[in-house]
């Protein structure tokens, strides 16, 4: 919302302010002043052109000699319409234009030129595209040479941008805006002149309203004869100018000039269109008609329509009708002041895309008062500026409930809220400012609200409405006394965090990618065939679908970066997915990781370690070693695996029993690149979580060491062999370390040598050396049973 | 006196073989050569016995004395050799320390995660629990029960992604209010914070972004008030943006609370007096609050005329960008991992 200064002038006095220091005391009493635009250019005078000449080097270039009241002034000017004896707007050395155009002394062409004749576009007042062709500004002969052009045309305005919040509708015009100036300077406000002279003839004999809905409560109407369609007044004109708004004619202004005035929309018939009445009525569902912009529309059972009985002549609240609206010939004008059900005209706007400054006001609904005092208001307009005859009487339908509004709030509970001591004097004092009428009684305060303030009803509202013309700036600070507690995280986010932690401590790097990925995505590493969230309606396709895997961003970020020359990159993310299985919506909380390259590097010893499949597989165990799974998962090759995944280099994880998750390399039909990713339930994770720390006491008897090197048939797996060792070797057994695996010349093409290091240790006593061989056999024919396997050596 | 001269001659022969020794084998050699069972100086202690006792004292004397000036010598040279040898090693291990190191690095947080922690850490100091909730939510939580029926105008400002009718994405953290409050049987005070992920119709740009995360806190008890709000916010804002740093409130609106504020700090770059960053206002607003709008509190069962609260909702995305001064806020979803690599480090405070 717009405010002109001038204008917010003839309700509320501030022509004495400063129209910063009003801007900052209503911003801090709540409705935001965003920006304060003025017009007033400084160094711009009224000239008179006494001589123009042609430019000596150029075809289209004027000299012009002009009179500026203290001196005459040598200018070249390149309007075609530049001409002697014109009054013009003149821009001094020194003046600055908009776009920080500062005006300089100049030789154009070879002929000095001090200062500049301007068009009004150039001063920020016009549109430059549409007024171009218009030249320069020529002001009427009485204007007075030397003076203040912007003064003389009325354009020395100050506007105010508004940022308001939704509820404060009654500041979307210049007559609620007042209420709130006046009330935050301790003004009182001048209602507009409304006061017209009509004649003998009656609408009631000439005219009727029928309503046949409950969605429109009030609809009044009057009748104003023989106006003369014309240019309106300046001042109309500029205030439109300073709200956004074109001028058109005297008439359509002036319904625009009041909605920006009261707030209410009016709508403006030619009478001879309409007939001798108007039908209030709700469409039927398939119903057409043809708006003012010559579309055709369908409408539903939802929207209401204006009617003289038989035509449509227009959709209420969002827009009227070709066939009554008013043109040049109109003589005569059926003023409309109506209010309707706010919802409907909000979704019927929304519906036909017909949102305008008007359904705008209707849907955050309108004060009663001001549909009465708008309708007057346009009378004694058209009265004065269209030289129109306003008619006796208005007809009107009217079942507005008009119980006054009130509320009540105690002295305590207003302090109890703020946190503030406010005395009773400051409290009426508030009240005051506001215009609202109180009734004290024993420290309580019985309210009535004025209807133009929508936005207040309750007992908080009055608390707020004190409580910001008081001056929030007043609070004392003081903390929230409780008794005390300790705070903290619910233990699944804790065990997240710790996941996280620990995720960065392996050299990974924390990402945030977004939830919503595009249907391709989402088909990618499906966890299982669970129903996705598809959103109604997505901003774009890539965004229209809740994810239930963040690998596929994670590529997405592998790839941004191998785009920006990254060479390592090692990322991971927890994050929330989301699908539906039967009705419910599961959530889970996935904790996925993609890593390529180094994932140490020192290039100049050669030692660099690259990312493996190995060195994932460690990274993933030191996880579940920290969350005290350590003996309790299996790694192995799983039939639960994505088929975007490598099917010979991926792997499950298995704890309890339970599949968590799977890690690997990418299949190559997804990237070629070897990028390997793992994605984990943390959920799962969690529902195995472990107790706390507990020490074991080291063994203070020394260790033996024995290594064994068997051969074996290439598809046995060092899993199994690792388990039947362990479980032979029992307690005292404590590690086995594969160091060596050969495939080569010297064993056969399907077979495999593996070389096991075993220590044996026991906590109560010192081992001999006869002890742990006779293990060791026990534990090599074991194998040779069990796995084939051919001892090597010993 | 034919073995003392011996005597001597050994000492001369001992000096001129002990010149002439270039390592420590050649020096044990040495030593076994003059002081080993076989050597001539073993085989004259063993021959003294057939001397005179006077004679006898003054050769073993002599020998002793022989003996240990050989012992001396040979230390010496062993100390000064092994110190050699040392000295060479140092020499030949030295190496080029400017060359360029093995890289450790571990990973960093993510700057939304660390912002979030350090807000997090900041109100579990006062007693707060960090409370979440799901990102797929009803409306009727993420709207109808925050005091913003269906059709209501101020819907309008927060677009949202529906899955269905009743199904979205939320627009906000606040349904973790009602969740909690909803959940809490005995009606007891409250004291939370909810940070989480949050979604609006809103194409991305610099400053836009579909996906945005909020931080949101709650305190319901007896005798809440906005000097309590007003407080709690100076804690925040003075820990997140310096000790230096004021507070205003500006009157607002939101549907879920009444009165409703803006909260407000004075300006970290320019300290108020006005730039670029504050927009010449000296003044930055971190996010919206106000006391609990009594219709909330009904909703979620608790008793409006005992129980007041205040709610405060801020944009973790608009504070990392305010106080490590990001520009663009895709920055934190491009996830660059020269902008991320940049967070692993220790904050200033």
């Amino acid at each position: 919302m717009r405010i002109s200064l001038n204008w917010l002038n003839d309700y509320v006095d501030v022509k004495d302010e400063n129209a910063v220091e009003v801007a900052e005391k209503i911003t801090k009493a709540g409705v935001n002043v965003e920006g304060i635009k003025g017009t007033n250019i400084k160094n711009l005078v009224i000239g008179y052109v006494e001589n123009r000449t042609d430019h000596p080097n150029s075809d289209h270039l004027n000299v012009c000699t002009v009179n500026i009241g203290t001196e005459v002034l040598q200018i070249v000017c390149g309007a075609s319409n530049a001409d002697k004896g014109q009054k013009v707007i003149v821009a001094k050395v020194g003046a600055i234009l908009p776009g920080d155009f500062e005006i300089k002394k100049a030789t154009i062409r070879g002929v000095e030129s001090v200062g500049m004749i301007c068009a009004l576009y150039e001063l920020g007042l016009e549109d430059k595209e549409a007024n171009y062709d218009k030249g320069i500004h020529v002001l009427p002969a009485d204007a007075e040479v030397g003076g203040d052009p912007l003064a003389y045309l009325g354009l020395d305005d100050i506007i105010y941008e508004l940022d308001l919040n939704p509820n404060r509708n009654d500041c979307l015009c210049h007559l609620g805006f007042a209420y709130e100036t006046a009330a935050v300077l301790g003004k009182t406000v001048t209602l507009p002149e409304t006061k017209t002279t009509p004649s003998k003839e009656n609408i009631k004999d000439v005219f009727g309203v029928e309503v046949e809905t409950d969605n429109c409560t009030m609809f009044k109407t009057r009748i104003v004869k023989d106006v003369v369609i014309g240019e309106s007044p300046a001042f109309i004109k500029n205030r439109l100018t300073s709200a956004g708004m074109r001028s058109i004619n005297n008439v359509v202004d002036i319904s625009n000039y009041i909605m920006l005035e009261y707030g209410q929309p009016l709508h403006f018939y030619d009478k001879d269109k309409v007939g001798d009445k108007i039908v209030v009525r709700m469409a039927t569902d398939g119903e057409k008609t043809v708006t003012l912009d010559g579309k055709e529309r369908k409408l539903i059972a939802d929207d209401v329509l204006i009617t003289n009985g038989n035509d449509t002549l227009g959709i209420a609240g969002v827009m009227g009708g070709a066939s009554s609206e008013v043109d040049s010939n109109t003589k005569n004008i059926l003023i409309e002041s109506a209010m309707f059900n706010p919802y409907n005209i909000r979704y019927t706007s929304i519906r036909l895309d017909l949102r305008s400054e008007a359904s705008l006001r209707f849907e955050k609904g309108l004060n009663y008062e001001y549909t009465e005092e708008a309708l007057e208001r346009a009378c004694y307009l058209l009265e004065k500026y269209a030289s129109g005859t306003v008619m006796e009487g208005h007809v009107s339908y009217d079942v507005v409930d008009k119980t006054p509004k009130t509320a009540s709030v105690s002295r305590d509970k207003i302090n109890a809220v703020l946190g503030m001591v406010l005395k009773h004097e400051d409290i009426m004092a508030s009240f005051k400012k506001l215009d609202f009428k109180v009734i004290e009684e024993d420290n309580v305060y019985n309210v009535v609200i004025p209807n133009r303030r929508m936005d207040v009803s309750i007992r908080e509202d009055l608390i707020e409405e004190v409580g910001r013309l008081y001056g929030y700036d007043k609070i004392v600070q003081k903390l929230p006394i409780a008794p005390m507690k300790q705070g903290g995280y619910n233990p699944k986010t804790s065990f997240c965090k710790q996941i996280s932690n620990r995720m960065r401590s392996l050299g990974l790097n924390e990402v945030r990618t977004y939830s919503l990925i595009s249907k391709e995505e989402s088909n990618l590493f499906k966890y299982n065939k669970n129903e996705e969230l598809l959103l109604q309606l997505p901003l774009s396709v890539d965004k229209s679908v809740f994810r239930q895997s963040i690998i596929p961003s994670l590529l997405k970020v592998v790839d941004y970066n191998l785009a920006r020359n990254a060479k390592d990159i090692n990322i991971y993310e927890i994050s929330n997915v989301y699908y539906k299985k039967n009705e419910d919506y599961i959530e889970d909380t996935k904790l996925s990781f993609a890593m390529f390259g180094n994932y140490i590097n020192n290039n100049w010893q050669n030692r660099n370690i690259k990312i493996d499949f190995y060195v994932v597989k460690g990274i993933v165990e030191n996880l579940l070693d920290y969350l005290g799974l350590n003996g309790r998962y299996t790694v192995q090759k799983g039939t639960n695996i994505p088929n975007e995944m490598h099917p010979g280099i991926s792997a499950e994880v298995i704890v309890d029993n339970e599949f968590i998750g799977y890690f690997g390399t990418v299949h190559p039909s997804i990237n070629k690149l070897p990028i390997f990713v793992g994605e984990f339930s943390t959920n799962r994770l969690f529902s195995h979580n472990t107790g706390g720390l507990k020490y074991k006491e080291t063994s203070k008897f020394p260790s033996i060491t024995k290594d064994i090197a068997f051969i074996f048939k290439k598809d046995v797996e060092a899993k199994d062999i690792i388990k039947v060792i362990r479980k032979k070797g029992g307690k005292i057994l404590q590690d086995v370390d594969v160091f060596d695996v050969y495939i080569g010349d010297k064993i056969d093409d399907d077979s495999k040598s593996i070389a096991l290091s075993l220590t044996f240790m026991d906590t109560n006593k010192t081992l001999t050396d006869d002890e742990v061989n006779a293990l060791l056999n026990n534990i090599i024919s074991e194998v040779e049973t069990k796995l084939k396997g051919v001892l090597r050596n010993k | 006196m034919e073995k003392e001269e011996k005597i001597k001659k050994l000492r001369l022969s001992f000096d001129s073989v002990l010149n002439e020794i270039t390592d420590l084998k050649e020096l044990n050699d040495l030593k076994i050569t003059y002081l080993g069972k076989k050597s001539e100086i073993t085989e004259l202690s063993k021959s003294l016995g057939s001397f005179d006792e006077a004679e006898r004292k003054e050769m073993g004397a002599s020998l002793n004395e022989l003996r240990n000036y050989i012992n001396d010598s040979i230390d010496s040279l062993r100390v000064k050799m092994e110190l050699d040898v040392i000295n060479s090693k140092l020499e030949s291990d030295a190496i080029d320390v400017t060359l360029p190191s093995t890289n450790i690095t571990i990973g960093s947080a993510h700057p939304l995660e660390r912002t979030i922690e350090d807000i997090e850490q900041l109100f579990i100091s006062m007693g707060y629990d960090i409370v979440e909730g799901p990102e797929v939510e009803q409306d009727l939580y993420n709207f109808e029960m925050l005091n913003l029926p269906k059709g209501h105008p101020a819907r309008d400002a927060q677009d949202s992604f529906y899955i269905t009718e009743e199904m979205l994405l939320r627009s906000q953290t606040s349904p973790v209010q009602v969740r909690t409050m909803l959940a809490n049987d005995k009606k007891e005070p409250i004291r939370i914070l909810c940070p989480g992920k949050t979604f609006r119709r809103d194409s991305d740009d610099a400053t836009h972004s579909h996906q945005f995360t909020q931080i949101e806190g709650l305190v319901v008890d007896k005798n809440i008030s906005l000097a309590d709000l007003k407080g709690t916010f100076d804690v925040l804002a003075k820990h997140l943006f310096g000790k230096s740093r004021e507070t205003r409130f500006r009157p607002s609106f939101y549907p879920f609370t009444e009165p409703s504020v803006e909260l407000d700090t004075s300006c970290f770059n320019c300290g108020g007096k006005g730039c670029n960053i504050c927009k010449g206002t000296g003044w930055i607003t971190i996010g919206g609050a106000g006391v609990v709008h009594p219709n909330v509190l009904k909703m979620s069962g608790y008793d409006p005329e005992l129980y007041t609260g205040f709610a405060f909702g801020m944009g973790v995305e608009r504070i990392a960008m305010l106080k490590y001064g990001i520009t663009d806020i895709r920055t934190f979803y491009n996830n660059d991992l020269r902008s991320i690599v940049q967070f692993d480090k220790k904050g200033g405070e």
